[in-house]
């Protein structure tokens, strides 16, 4: 067998059906087995998009996406895609060309050291020096990629070894003695645990991509039903909990809900289920839920005691350590039904007098109203995928999620571009729902490209561009904390985007007014066909936000609230002077 | 802030291309220093052993073990305290010596340190002495008035002490 038809080969005996790549050079000889191999490949028009459309596919699916790219530029393309996927622990296959073994480190055509280049920003990568060490490479690389803490592998692959001949055999071994992922928590640290839940008052769970990752969103609603505790997720965790439910809080952070933010920092037991305390979940450290005794649960030890201390550890699988914890909190419950009541019911009329204003009648249209009307056009299992910036944090602010893998963002590294091409591989990865990407101008632009290949391939998501005609985030803290002196952030003549994607054969519609968004976006839904709905919208409009630095108690910016009920709102005062006033 | 300290960290790696970037990397990128590092095979085959010494607090060296222990290809990692641990250097020292009287003298320094003389040409001298760091900045020194032309020291190595893994 040669390497490239073990490559194939190895990827279908680990159900692989679909990658997402980008033939060169040095990829010939993978190419020309594809060419008769029932794998099925999309071709995408920037390598950056296949990584992206393969994590996508993964986020969505909870199956390793692949990409493949070539040597070189082909490789150092894929590179964001990686890191994107590495920071949200999505787990991806990136395989890459590379030059003929002969070749390596001579400076050849299009080489670059995709090993070295890729090694901080994977889980683990290889090289393949030989074709017979393929089979057990990439056995091992799904392994590491979806098992632990998930996240990306690359493989780089010269190109005579994609040619070279060797003996197949069936019965390899995969040999990682220094790989040895935690999935069982101490049961010593569960009972600690248990305890200190009992014990507390004013409990409150933070749920993090971890739950989403170990598909254990049952096991989060169970465990906060038993203790009546408020959940409140990260970015990444948005879609683990329901967040119509009367104990959701919402987003936590810099541009989280302002009940989340103030209820952390009021409870006296923070459970935090999978979940790296980002410094955009945490505010200003030091003051992060300063009353509060904090579990952490996380797969990853080394997360433990990274940002925040904390007081009781649990490594392990969030699913297998939280059935536990249930289990040994209703045993030491009986009898005890607790005192958390009185919590739950301070949190529901705290709640009730913050939820944000989400209805407006203006034009240009708020973007609350048009994620309001994205969310009235799409049922709770339809995938919406972010780009990055203001479009994301109001879609992470506003939009209502329900079920684990539906809301797809690039959290950690904060990847503009991400969104419509990890909404690409979500449709490929679940043709049966709908998926949404909602981007803004600036992002969308970098990967418009891709516009091809969802024609090209009939993919048919609807990307809904905010245009405000700004890199809207960036010119918030302008505004906010720079004089609003707006260096560069002003996009100008931004293309007319109904005619860019009618140019690459793409449905095209524009919406100004309130009412518009749910009409078009239905009937592109309807139609079957890939879509463009640039939406335009008000560029004044800022998200309440806490400074960077600052405890997240200190939201500066107006937060409309829909329902005013002045006087009553037990809302302290931030406990620090605002600097940036 | 806990106190900064030296830490003696062993690591058992696969002995694979590539290991050594992985692990100094991994330093590079999250801010945490190396002092030394040394690097040999070990008693198991495909295995190499890797003396890390670094400074840190106590949160700083739990780091460092643990996004030690998430690299793929490091099998287990130790912290050695001083304790428990036996800590030696390899060092070569290459002086200018011609005369006589020097030569004896750089001779029994040698000899006073337990060093040898492993290499002798007409203008050079070469010793080469093992011990614990300082023993061997101890000998430096002395030596320093000689006249070194080069020094080539290994850095420490170490192992824990009796039974201890």
């Amino acid at each position: 067998m040669k390497g490239s038809e073990a490559i194939i080969k190895s990827l279908k005996d680990q159900g692989v059906d679909i990658v997402f790549g980008y033939p060169g050079g040095v990829l010939l000889p993978l190419y020309d087995v594809l060419y008769d191999s029932d794998l099925k490949h999309i071709l995408v028009r920037h390598e950056q998009c296949a990584a992206h459309a393969a994590d996508g596919y993964a986020r969505a699916s909870g199956k390793v996406g692949v990409c493949i790219g070539t040597s070189g530029p082909g490789a150092t393309n894929l590179v964001t895609g990686i890191a994107t996927a590495h920071m949200d622990s999505s787990p991806i296959l990136a395989i890459a060309g590379q030059v003929g073994t002969a070749l390596i480190g001579r400076d050849a055509f299009q080489e670059v050291d995709t090993l070295g280049l890729t090694m901080p920003i994977t889980k683990h990568n290889f090289q393949a020096m030989q074709a017979d060490e393929i089979p057990g490479m990439i056995k091992s690389a799904f392994y590491i990629a979806s098992t632990g803490r998930q996240g990306p592998v690359a493989i780089d692959l010269p190109k005579d070894v994609q040619e070279q001949e060797f003996e197949y055999k069936a019965d390899f071994q995969i040999d990682l003695p220094g790989y040895k992922p935690t999935r069982k928590g101490h049961p010593g640290q569960i009972k600690k645990a248990s305890n200190l839940i009992l014990k507390s008052k004013k409990p409150v769970i933070l749920a993090g991509g971890g739950v989403i990752l170990s598909e254990s969103s049952y096991e989060l609603l169970e465990l906060s039903k038993l203790i009546k505790a408020p959940v409140t997720t990260t970015l990444m965790g948005k879609g683990s909990f329901p967040e119509d439910d009367p104990l959701s809080l919402g987003m936590l952070g810099m541009h989280g809900r302002k009940v989340a933010n103030l209820v952390v920092d009021e409870c006296d037991c923070l459970i935090v289920i999978g979940c790296r305390f980002s410094d955009r979940t945490t505010g200003k450290v030091d003051e992060f839920a300063p009353n509060a005794k904090i579990i952490h649960i996380d797969v990853d030890p080394a997360e433990i005691g990274k940002n925040v201390d904390i007081d009781i550890p649990i490594v392990g699988d969030a699913k297998i350590v939280l059935t536990s914890l249930i289990k040994t909190i209703g045993k030491l419950k009986e009898g005890n039904p607790g005192s958390t009541k009185e919590w739950a019911d301070y949190i529901s009329d705290f709640k009730i007098n913050c939820i944000p204003r989400i209805s407006f009648d203006d034009v240009p249209l708020k973007p609350q109203q048009v994620i309001k009307e994205i969310r009235d056009s799409i049922d709770y299992d339809a995938i919406v995928t972010t780009d990055v910036g203001q479009n994301q944090m109001w879609m992470a602010h506003y939009f209502t999620s329900k079920i684990p893998r539906t809301f797809l963002s690039s959290g950690g590294l904060g990847t503009m571009g991400f969104g419509f091409p990890a909404a690409m591989g979500a449709k490929v990865a679940l043709p049966e729902n709908d998926v949404v990407a909602v981007c803004g101008d600036g992002g969308f632009l970098m990967v418009c490209q891709d516009l091809a290949t969802i024609r090209e391939y009939d993919i048919p998501v609807v990307v809904c561009v905010l245009n405000n005609r700004y890199l809207g985030m960036v010119a918030q803290w302008q505004k906010l904390f720079y004089d609003e002196r707006m260096s560069h952030t002003h996009l100008g003549e931004v293309p007319d985007f109904v005619k860019l994607a009618e140019a690459f054969g793409v449905r095209g519609e524009r919406v100004e007014k309130p009412g518009e968004m749910k009409e078009t976006l239905q009937s592109a839904l309807k139609s079957g066909e890939p879509t463009l709905i640039d939406v335009i919208i008000d560029p004044d409009e800022i998200l309440p936000m806490v400074p960077p630095g600052c405890g997240i108690t200190e939201i500066v910016g107006e937060y409309k609230v829909e329902r005013e009920v002045p006087g009553e709102i037990p809302y302290r005062t931030p406990h620090k002077e605002k600097e940036w006033e | 802030m806990d106190e900064q300290r030296s830490h003696v960290i062993s690591a058992l790696v696969l002995n694979k291309p590539g290991v050594l970037q992985r692990v100094a990397g991994l330093f590079t990128r999250r801010g945490f220093n190396i002092d030394n590092i040394t690097v040999g095979t070990s008693e198991q085959e495909n295995m190499a052993r890797m003396t890390i010494i670094s400074r840190g607090d106590e949160k700083v060296l739990e780091q460092i073990i643990k996004q030690l222990n998430k690299l793929i290809d490091v099998v287990k990692v130790r912290d050695l305290t001083p304790e428990n641990t036996v800590k030696r250097e390899l060092c070569l020292i290459k002086i200018h010596a011609t005369s006589e009287k020097k030569r004896s003298e750089v001779i029994q320094y040698a000899n006073i340190f337990r060093g040898r003389i492993i290499d002798v040409s007409p203008e050079t001298l070469t010793v080469e002495i093992t011990g614990a760091p300082d023993k061997i900045e101890a000998l430096i020194d002395l030596l320093r008035i000689f006249g070194i032309k080069q020094i080539a020291r290994t850095g420490p190595t170490a192992i824990s002490r009796g039974t201890l893994d």
